[in-house]
């Protein structure tokens, strides 16, 4: 197992590597120059001498790219060119809103999806099970920015119960948290229906059955604890292609996170901002797959370790 | 025993009657026998027909769509449903119904064109990847990890940055970001395939690598792959309507159906069916692709269908 981490971790250096090579490179690859963006348009060739001095633009690539690594390492991303501020100190109360309403989401896509999928497993091939399917294929069929605005006019709008956009209060998270989750929740309803589907026919539960425990606890104590562990690992996949998301849920129920943040500086050719906030989110998420895949395997010793 | 088979497999042997050119059954021909075996989904059929009126409307649009898509009409700002706007009007008086019909067009270029870019560019890599092996496959698949580490629609933002908003650009970024998910499905198919007999038979033959990979493995993995464009011509179409949503795609007066909403939002809380019509048409679209690609999985991917 030791061995087995090791390993695993030190596969995820070279994509650490990339992924900042990747993001230093952006502000290089956008057409024009990169002195001029942060000088503005009406500069002089002074300005731009003194700018791309300032910057160390007048550097070497790769002894650029190194001093980037370098302060980001430190936290400093330099200054965004909108407000002037620390980059990290626009982002760093907006990473945290983010990271709350990716929870709010996985706890609401995997409670919604583990509950629909025991249901249908139970009841496969009944009306129960057509209609969850049905209503599950609208679930990944739904663009979140219509389904968000969809929640918003039925739960806001017409019947008043949450309020439209913000963060004031818990009332507020709960449409983006269910926009962002019921997509999710689909996925995750399949994977535990699949699992569980296959789970049943094993021996154990027919020697659990023959032994004449109940369906309840033959379900809730050897079945679902069996059925559980892809369910697992898809829950801590989606966790990241949540981060992605809240880009676009953030923008409809002006959620003050990291997506909306992206959106608004790219829209404001702010790159440090967007610099800065890409790296942070694809570093999440190669923990978040990182921490999933040693689950994974803890939680099933019978997965060989490669 | 051996050369007992090689001499005679050399001699040229008459054929029994029933067994000459004339004499083969008709075999059906694969677009029906595919057909045949869609009809194992119930959910198919219908999702093929949704998918195939979508795009008989699409070509269509410019005969049937009642009205200008991009004419305005202030007097006729924000109309509800009516005999002459059967989906009202937008915030500049527009026919929302000619925008739909129109914006059909462009959401199918957008299915289409990307995921055509991405498997153009992915499956020869993935297949060279995993057909060469060794320290080429190794460097592809590092450069594979990079692309997927980016979460989600981050990496087609990220690249709509670079290039700069517009349909096109958002296109491309679709493309980018479903690149590694082909080299990746290429790779392992190639894999599965290149240590099978008849390849090594094409190889001891003198076979070019070239005209093993284009003849005798495409031919072989071809089908998972076409599931699989199925499937992400579903998700190119939500990527991209979420760009232009986002303001990183089709620009203003384009009736692409995620800028419609973008535009209709600020206008839901009077007229909701400003967003209601256009939102439904990418769901119904999108719904009609995957079921479609249910069956299409049946049919052309059976051993994938088991699970």
């Amino acid at each position: 197992m030791a061995t087995f981490f090791a390993r695993r971790l030190l596969q995820v250096i070279p994509v650490i590597i990339g992924v900042s090579i990747a993001v230093f490179l952006m502000l290089h690859l956008i057409p024009g120059d990169p002195a001029r963006l942060v000088a503005g348009m009406d500069a002089t060739a002074a300005d731009l001498e003194n700018v791309r001095r300032a910057l160390g633009l007048d550097q070497p690539l790769p002894i650029q790219y190194f001093n980037f690594v370098a302060r980001a390492i430190f936290g400093d991303f330099g200054e965004s060119f909108r407000t002037g501020r620390a980059v990290l100190d626009e982002i760093g109360f907006r990473y945290w809103n983010t990271m709350l309403l990716g929870c709010a989401a996985i706890v609401f896509g995997t409670v919604l999806g583990v509950l629909t999928g025991i249901i249908t497993a139970v009841y496969r091939d009944s009306w129960i099970d057509s209609s969850v399917l049905a209503v599950s294929l609208l679930g990944i069929s739904i663009p979140p920015f219509f389904l968000g605005i969809l929640l918003m006019l039925v739960f806001s709008v017409w019947l008043g119960w949450l309020p439209l956009t913000g963060m004031e209060s818990w009332r507020h998270v709960i449409l983006p948290a269910a926009t962002l989750g019921i997509p999710n929740a689909a996925i995750i309803s399949r994977i535990t229906r699949s699992s569980l589907v296959e789970v049943l026919n094993q021996d154990y539960v027919r020697t659990a059955r023959a032994k004449g425990l109940s369906e309840l606890v033959v379900i809730g104590r050897h079945a679902v604890r069996n059925g559980m562990i892809p369910v697992v690992t898809v829950a801590g996949l989606q966790m990241g292609y949540l981060l992605g998301g809240a880009v676009v849920t953030e923008t409809v129920f002006a959620w003050p996170g990291i997506g909306r943040l992206i959106v608004q500086s790219i829209s404001a050719r702010d790159f440090p901002v967007v610099q800065a906030s890409v790296l942070l989110l694809a570093l999440t998420f190669v923990i978040i797959n990182l921490v999933t895949d040693l689950l994974y395997r803890l939680l099933d010793p019978r997965i060989k370790l490669k | 025993m051996t050369t007992d088979v090689l001499s005679t497999a050399t001699q040229p042997v008459p054929l029994p009657p029933e067994l000459t050119e004339d004499a083969v059954p008709p075999r059906r021909p694969r677009w029906s026998r595919v057909f045949g075996h869609m009809r194992k989904s119930k959910l198919a059929i219908p999702g093929g027909a949704i998918v195939l009126v979508f795009i008989i409307l699409a070509i269509l649009a410019p005969w049937i769509a009642p009205h200008d898509p991009y004419r305005n009409d202030l007097m006729m700002m924000l109309q509800p449903p009516s005999w002459t706007h059967p989906f009202g009007t937008d915030e500049l008086g527009r026919d929302i119904l000619s925008r739909v019909l129109y914006g059909g067009q462009l959401s199918i270029l957008e299915g289409l064109f990307s995921v055509g870019l991405a498997m153009s560019v992915g499956v020869p890599v993935g297949m060279i990847s995993g057909y060469v092996g060794g320290r080429t496959d190794t460097v592809i698949m590092r450069l594979i990890d990079i692309m997927l580490a980016f979460p989600g629609v981050l990496l087609a933002i990220v690249i709509v940055s670079i290039l700069g908003p517009s349909l096109v650009n958002a296109m491309i970024a679709v493309a980018v970001y479903t690149i590694p998910i082909f080299a990746r499905l290429a790779r392992g198919s190639t894999l599965s395939v290149k240590e099978e007999p008849y390849i090594e038979a094409c190889r001891a033959a003198g076979m070019g690598h070239f005209r093993i990979l284009a003849k005798h493995i495409f031919p072989n993995i071809a089908n998972t792959l076409w599931v699989m464009a199925a499937l992400r011509v579903a998700l190119a179409i939500l990527t991209a309507s979420s760009l232009s949503f986002l303001g990183l795609g089709a620009q203003a007066p384009s009736p692409e159906w995620g800028a419609m909403l973008a535009n209709g939002r600020n206008y839901m809380l009077i007229a909701p069916h400003v967003v209601i019509f256009p939102g439904a048409a990418i769901v119904l679209l999108v719904l009609g692709i995957n079921l479609f690609q249910d069956g299409l999985r049946l049919a052309l991917d059976p051993k994938m269908a088991e699970r």
